[in-house]
């Protein structure tokens, strides 16, 4: 009887791990890479052509204010709240320019916004299906009606673009939707790059931003650094980048070119296929316990218990 | 049918100055949570948009969880590997596990931001099968009510036997302000009783597949608590981040539960002053190392593997914390595979301890310390934000304390404790045909 029931142990050791180990090892197998959509919507930022006059932060502002809850963030100094002065990414604000200054002759404006991956980790993760990527446009928007706060987003995104409004108390995520329900809807054009006096953004489809961006490494090759960011960071964005300095430099992260959305996804596939292993373990325990159980009561026939 | 035969309830106040204490860190831990509700997050913690996950996450969760795996892992060893020696322990465990998982799920609602969605979890237009978080809720909701499930037969023992003395004191107290007349309310009890006599039986002849659903539910989902931060590639540091993380959390658990199930039974014993169950703890005890060793082959295979070993030495912050770590499994373990340590309880209390110590460490190391979300973030948590968390935990014990008074938990001393050998041979003929604990270590 001992070895049977050892058996058993190592039966379901088998079936518990073997889901498992197969995974760990399926990580390393080779990606099977996704599909690139180049007829998806984006931006192309060049930094070479920013003159950081930050129109593009305040457009955003304007035309996303009551949509997206966007406030203006008061500047320390500024008790009365007349000043927009916004540090950083936050629930406040969508779109950041920076100032990058390496030394005193060599500078860099820098935009930050969501980056509209191709396969964004933030709609990989959602588990109530809040954070989506449109099929046609390509674009990742959030909707507030379905979002739980669970902040699991704000984990997964490569470029910590998603932001929570940590002193509200109806708080919400907030990020770029690339003016979906607002400028896009209107104007066919996201408000930033419509104001932009110095045509450092560019909008379009992303095929041809990458032609574009390709295009101007080849005119000027001493002006940038020659990559597009964006093109396979992270499985690929929508929103590309031109600067003229490395682009860890300017706070936008290495990133390899498997989404890490890929990554984590074989995994949980590998586990949870058409549930196939749970139900597998479910039985597989059923029929040892109460093979066990029988075992059990046959031996303590004359012993019966009220409770089990 | 005597009921009280394997378990009985614990004799004694329950109004202790101890109850009292921890009532205080309860209501603490309650103020702050209203402040929340009010004034945001912001308010009470310390976490940010680089560091969005705190010790709520990190310990409620993350890692009460799998202290609170006693019960999964001793379901395991009695119904799966079919150790039935090992019956009495697991009310107890089933109790923790229960109190760990409702304060666990507790603590989610007060950590998400838009808590009023949450119903989207039960609108299949609304799932995501793509994320693990999605996953590890619906499986810890489910087992919740498998936990409470699997609890019910000591509920429903205690109400059939059940003289109503607290309910009649009660009543009593209330009588002439506003409680309903003697008569109407000895029926209503009466009702009760009957309507438990009448579930008990029903549902000892389910219970068994709810038993299995309470240790499949716990595979999938603390495996899961690792595949959450899969997806993190670019923010946990290598020493933890890997293709592993599902197993190794796995792992993690039982031996955490094992250990867990360990000490509860040695602190309850000290502290209700019985004697110690040193006969099924030794044998618990055998089993955790193996457990182990298997862990930790895994995370050096793998670091091996990953060309990470150099990094785990370099003797910097990370290394510092994983050596920690990995220090305190692998001493706990070692501890235990001396034959009398095992039957020592101040051993058995100092290894599993550090077992334990270590397997949360390692929960913390993937969720906070190894977790580097880029330049200029910092994260410590605040005091409000701890003091939830303490609240928390000293509602998980005062629950426990309550809990082992009302209802038969405990092993039952005269079976199980000293007179043990004795009772043992009486009432538990059938079971002595199978292995004791100490040939079971022989045999492996
Ligand atoms: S940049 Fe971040 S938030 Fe934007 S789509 Fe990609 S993962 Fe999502
Ligand atoms: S915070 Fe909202 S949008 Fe982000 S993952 Fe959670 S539910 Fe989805
Ligand atoms: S509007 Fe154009 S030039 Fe002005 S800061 Fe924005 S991107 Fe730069």
């Amino acid at each position: 009887m001992k070895k049977t029931s050892r058996r058993d142990f190592l039966k379901l050791a088998g079936a518990t791990g073997a889901g498992l180990l197969a995974c760990g090892a399926g990580s390393a197998l080779a990606n099977e890479g996704l599909q690139v959509n180049n007829e998806e919507l984006g931006m192309l930022y060049d930094a070479t052509k920013c003159v950081g006059c930050k129109a593009c932060m305040s457009a955003c502002k304007r035309v996303n204010h009551d949509y997206g809850s966007l406030s203006y963030e008061k500047a320390k100094f500024d008790e009365d709240g007349l000043w927009d002065a916004p540090s950083d990414l936050s629930g406040s604000t969508r779109t950041l320019i920076k100032l990058f200054k390496e030394s005193e002759q060599r500078w860099s404006y820098v935009k930050y916004s969501c980056m509209h991956c191709q396969k964004p980790s933030c709609v990989s993760v959602c588990p109530v299906s809040a954070m989506t990527k449109e099929k046609i446009t390509g674009i990742v928007d959030y909707n507030k009606n379905t979002c739980i706060g669970c902040r699991y987003c704000q984990i997964a995104c490569p470029y910590n673009i998603p932001k929570f409004q940590w002193e509200k108390a109806v708080p919400q995520i907030v990020k770029c939707d690339l003016c979906k329900s607002t400028n896009l809807r209107e104007k066919g054009i996201s408000a930033c790059a419509e104001v932009c006096p110095a045509g450092a953004i560019k909008f379009g489809k992303r095929k041809d931003l990458l032609d574009e961006a390709h295009q101007r490494l080849k005119d000027a090759p001493d002006k940038y650094v020659q990559h597009v960011y964006g093109e396979h960071e992270g499985g690929g964005t929508n929103h590309l980048y031109l600067a003229s300095m490395p682009f860890n430099k300017l706070g936008l992260p290495e990133i390899k070119p498997e989404a890490p959305a890929e990554f984590s996804e074989k995994i949980q596939h590998t586990i949870y296929k058409g549930f196939i292993a749970p139900v597998a373990l479910y039985s597989t325990l059923c029929f040892i316990a109460v093979k066990n159980m029988k075992k059990h009561e046959s031996h303590d026939d004359d012993h019966k218990k009220g409770d089990k | 049918m005597g009921h009280s035969e394997e378990y009985q309830k614990l004799e004694g106040k329950i109004f202790t100055k101890s109850f009292f204490i921890l009532l205080s860190v309860v209501l603490l831990g309650f103020y702050f949570v209203g402040v929340r509700y009010v004034k945001g997050i912001g308010a009470v913690s310390n976490m940010s948009d680089g560091y969005p996950w705190g010790i709520w996450i990190t310990y409620d969760v993350a890692t009460g969880t799998a202290i609170a795996c006693g019960g999964y892992a001793v379901a395991i060893l009695v119904y799966i590997r079919n150790r039935m020696q090992y019956h009495p322990m697991i009310r107890s465990a089933i109790l923790t596990s229960m109190f760990g998982y409702g304060l666990a799920g507790f603590s989610v609602m007060v950590d998400l931001g838009r808590p009023w969605n949450a119903y989207n979890f039960f609108i299949p237009s609304k799932w995501q099968a793509n994320s693990a978080m999605f996953e590890v809720a619906l499986c810890v909701m489910a087992y919740s009510t498998v936990l409470i499930l699997e609890f019910l037969p000591a509920i429903l023992t205690s109400i059939e036997q059940s003289k109503w003395d607290r309910m009649n004191a009660i009543r009593n107290w209330l009588h002439p302000r506003f409680a309903p007349d003697k008569k109407t309310m000895e029926d209503k009890l009466e009702m009760v009783r009957l309507g438990a006599l009448w579930l008990k039986p029903r549902l000892n002849k389910v219970l068994i597949f709810f038993i299995v659903l309470g240790i499949t539910l716990p595979t999938m989902h603390q495996s899961s608590l690792g595949s959450l931060l899969l997806i993190a590639s670019t923010k946990l540091h290598p020493l933890w981040h890997t293709g592993f993380l599902p197993l190794l959390f796995l792992l993690n658990c039982i031996f955490i539960g094992y250990s867990i199930a360990i000490l509860e039974s040695i602190i309850s014993s000290y502290s209700f002053k019985r004697p110690f169950e040193i006969e099924e703890l030794s044998g618990l005890a055998s089993l955790i190392p193996f457990v182990t060793v298997i862990w930790l082959s895994v995370v050096i295979g793998d670091l091996a593997h990953r060309n990470q070993i150099a990094a785990a030495l370099k003797g910097d912050f990370y290394s510092g914390w994983f050596m920690t770590e990995f220090v305190l499994v692998a001493g706990g373990s070692l501890i235990l595979f001396v034959k009398k340590c095992r039957r020592s309880a101040r051993w058995l209390f100092i290894s599993a301890s550090m077992i334990v110590l270590g397997g949360a460490l390692y929960r913390f190391n993937v969720y906070l310390i190894g977790f580097n979300p880029g330049q200029g973030w910092k994260y410590f948590p605040s005091f409000a934000e701890i003091m939830i968390t303490v609240g928390i935990v000293a509602l998980e014990i005062l629950g426990y304390k309550v809990f082992v008074a009302l209802f038969p938990v405990l092993p039952n001393m005269d079976l199980h404790g000293a007179h043990k050998k004795k009772g043992h041979a009486k009432k538990h003929k059938g079971e002595q045909s199978k292995p004791l604990p100490q040939s079971e270590a022989a045999a492996h």
